[in-house]
């Protein structure tokens, strides 16, 4: 009896949850699975089963594989740099070291900024000639440069706008898990004479590993699923220079309606998730501890 | 021995990082001459926020994200409360099943389902509403497992002392569980307001009218269409829609930083 009355009210407290979830991820989930065995519904004519054709034209359609590299460029280029430099503003906000209030606060508002906004600002930085980077370099005798309209450099210019979003805000979980390790470590090491260098990689280091996995997982998934700056910088452009995935799934949903092939291109993303969500789960089960 | 090396390196790579900010901030205080133009003694204007703001209607898009914003957070605190409470004190049937169903939506965020959220909302006839921005997040995965993690940390003795005075379990989640979780609460909404203040794709999906458009959206519209690219305007109106977040962040600093760090690591 009592049972019976814990499972009706757990179920009712769950009850409006689930049903958004439901509508809103799991069939949408499955419907893109759907979708993506059969043809767009045009006009009169309803979607018919194709079985895996819209896969077999995804592998031979060079933009989706042009995205998907542009893609694992992008994830290499940010995840790694802005790691490091996380890391690196860290240790130093760490210490006591002049102004440190003032060096956490430069750090970390890109966070908090729109990556509209951002977009916005760094677009300004990067115009030609104008912006400040040219202007910069002009000082050099470097002569103005089209940062964005050029294949060679469109992608890495957004690679440092994520970098300088991104960094801070990792920097906020590796100066939590600075603050846990204890003092008395960095005494000991000490008075052992060992150097910095040497005590960061032999002690400071691994203890930060599960907050480097964690921060790693944030970013993979960050790099799939943001593509805000794309709209606003690029485009794409230069001829599909600066797509990433998600930002081809838009155009390809949004401006030429193609709904099952967005729906085919949606399932590689899916997996690509999928894959980070289970990389962590295994990671995070096993997850090495030195205290 | 290392420290002036350390405090060296720290305020350069500080300097670099608010470099590009702190360009589009002097853009937007001075006059269009000197927007490339860098002279101290340059006039300080605020012509460039008066021109932004009437330049687009602004003032309905800020409107529009507040309400986004409060109708997001108010339904997400209820939901994601009833949802937590019932993973973390009843042992229905179901229950590990159904919570590993929730955690799916950590992996699969609304933001990547666009083209077949896109067809529900024109199905339900939401197209180009607040309402539709703001639907497919208000049943938050991340809300329901922080507020779950919380609850199940609460002594259970405290439950137990209500029940026997007679409280029924709404009124225990009312007066126990809920009061006792208000730090996880303030995290959560100060994460989940700078989030949906800055979602841009979703709703520049399912938005195409004055009337629905959130800042971000409006900014994009805005900038997008010929300004003639005025910069001062531009960044003026960036930094304009951006402000409010901003100025809540530099009030209270440490709760934000403290919010996004409970909430990251969960």
């Amino acid at each position: 009896m009592s049972r019976w009355k814990t499972t009706v009210n757990g179920w009712l407290l769950l009850l409006p949850a689930a049903v958004l979830l439901a509508v809103f991820t799991h069939y949408p989930t499955i419907a893109t699975f759907w979708a993506s065995l059969h043809t767009t519904p045009k006009g009169d004519f309803a979607a018919k089963y194709v079985g895996l054709e819209n896969y077999g034209d995804m592998l031979a359609d060079p933009v989706f594989w042009q995205a998907l590299r542009n893609n694992l460029w992008y994830a290499l280029g940010t995840i790694p740099l802005s790691i490091v430099i996380a890391l690196a503003m860290a240790l130093w906000v760490n210490q006591r070291l002049a102004g440190r209030s003032f060096l956490r606060l430069a750090f970390f508002t890109p966070t908090i900024l729109p990556m509209i906004a951002v977009a916005n600002i760094w677009l300004f930085f990067y115009t030609p000639g104008y912006g400040l980077l040219d202007q910069i370099l002009g000082l050099f005798g470097v002569p103005a440069h089209n940062w964005l309209g050029t294949r060679e450099t469109a992608l890495p210019c957004l690679i440092a706008v994520a970098v300088w979003k991104e960094a801070g805000f990792f920097m906020i979980f590796y100066l939590a898990a600075l603050q846990q390790i204890s003092p008395s470590l960095g005494e000991a090491a000490a008075i052992e004479g060992a150097g910095r260098w040497y005590f960061f990689r032999r002690v400071t280091f691994p203890l930060l590993m599960p907050t480097t996995l964690f921060v790693l997982v944030n970013a993979v998934i960050n790099a799939f699923r943001l593509v805000d700056h794309v709209v606003v910088m690029t485009r794409g452009g230069p001829d599909n220079a600066s797509t990433l995935l998600l930002y081809y799934i838009f155009e390809v949903g949004f401006r030429y309606w193609d709904s099952a092939y967005a729906a085919t291109l949606t399932i590689v993303l899916l997996a690509i998730l999928g894959g980070s969500a289970l990389f962590q789960f295994l990671t995070l089960e096993r997850r090495v501890h030195y205290q | 021995m290392t420290k002036p090396l350390d405090t060296a390196g720290a305020w350069l790579l500080a300097l670099v990082w608010i470099l590009p900010f702190a360009f589009a901030v002097w853009t937007a205080v001075h006059p269009s001459a000197y927007t490339a133009h860098f002279d101290p003694l340059a006039p300080l204007t605020a012509a460039n926020f008066v021109a932004a703001w009437h330049a687009a209607p602004f003032a309905r898009y800020l409107l529009n994200t507040c309400i986004l914003v409060t109708m997001i957070l108010a339904a997400q605190l209820l939901i994601c409360t009833l949802a937590a409470y019932a993973f973390a004190r009843f042992a229905f049937a179901g229950r590990s099943v159904m919570f590993a169903l929730v955690l799916v939506q950590l992996m699969i965020m609304p933001d990547v389902l666009l083209v077949e959220n896109y067809r529900t909302m024109s199905g339900l006839g939401l197209l180009d509403t607040i309402g539709a921005i703001g639907l497919p997040y208000m049943a938050s995965a991340f809300g329901i497992f922080l507020l779950r993690q919380t609850f199940k940390t609460i002594p259970r003795e405290l439950d137990e002392a209500a029940r026997v005075e007679g409280a029924g379990p709404l009124t225990v989640l009312r007066r126990v569980y809920v009061p006792l979780a208000r730090p996880v609460y303030i995290a959560f909404a100060l994460v989940s307001v700078s989030y949906h203040w800055n979602n841009f794709l979703w709703p520049l999906i399912v938005t195409n009218s004055v009337e629905a458009r959130p800042l971000t959206v409006g900014l994009q519209v805005f900038s997008s269409t010929d300004q003639g690219i005025d910069w001062s305007i531009i960044t003026a109106a960036t930094l304009m829609t951006t402000l409010p977040l901003l100025l809540a962040f530099l009030l209270f600093q440490r709760q934000f930083v403290q919010s996004f760090m409970r909430a990251g690591i969960r």
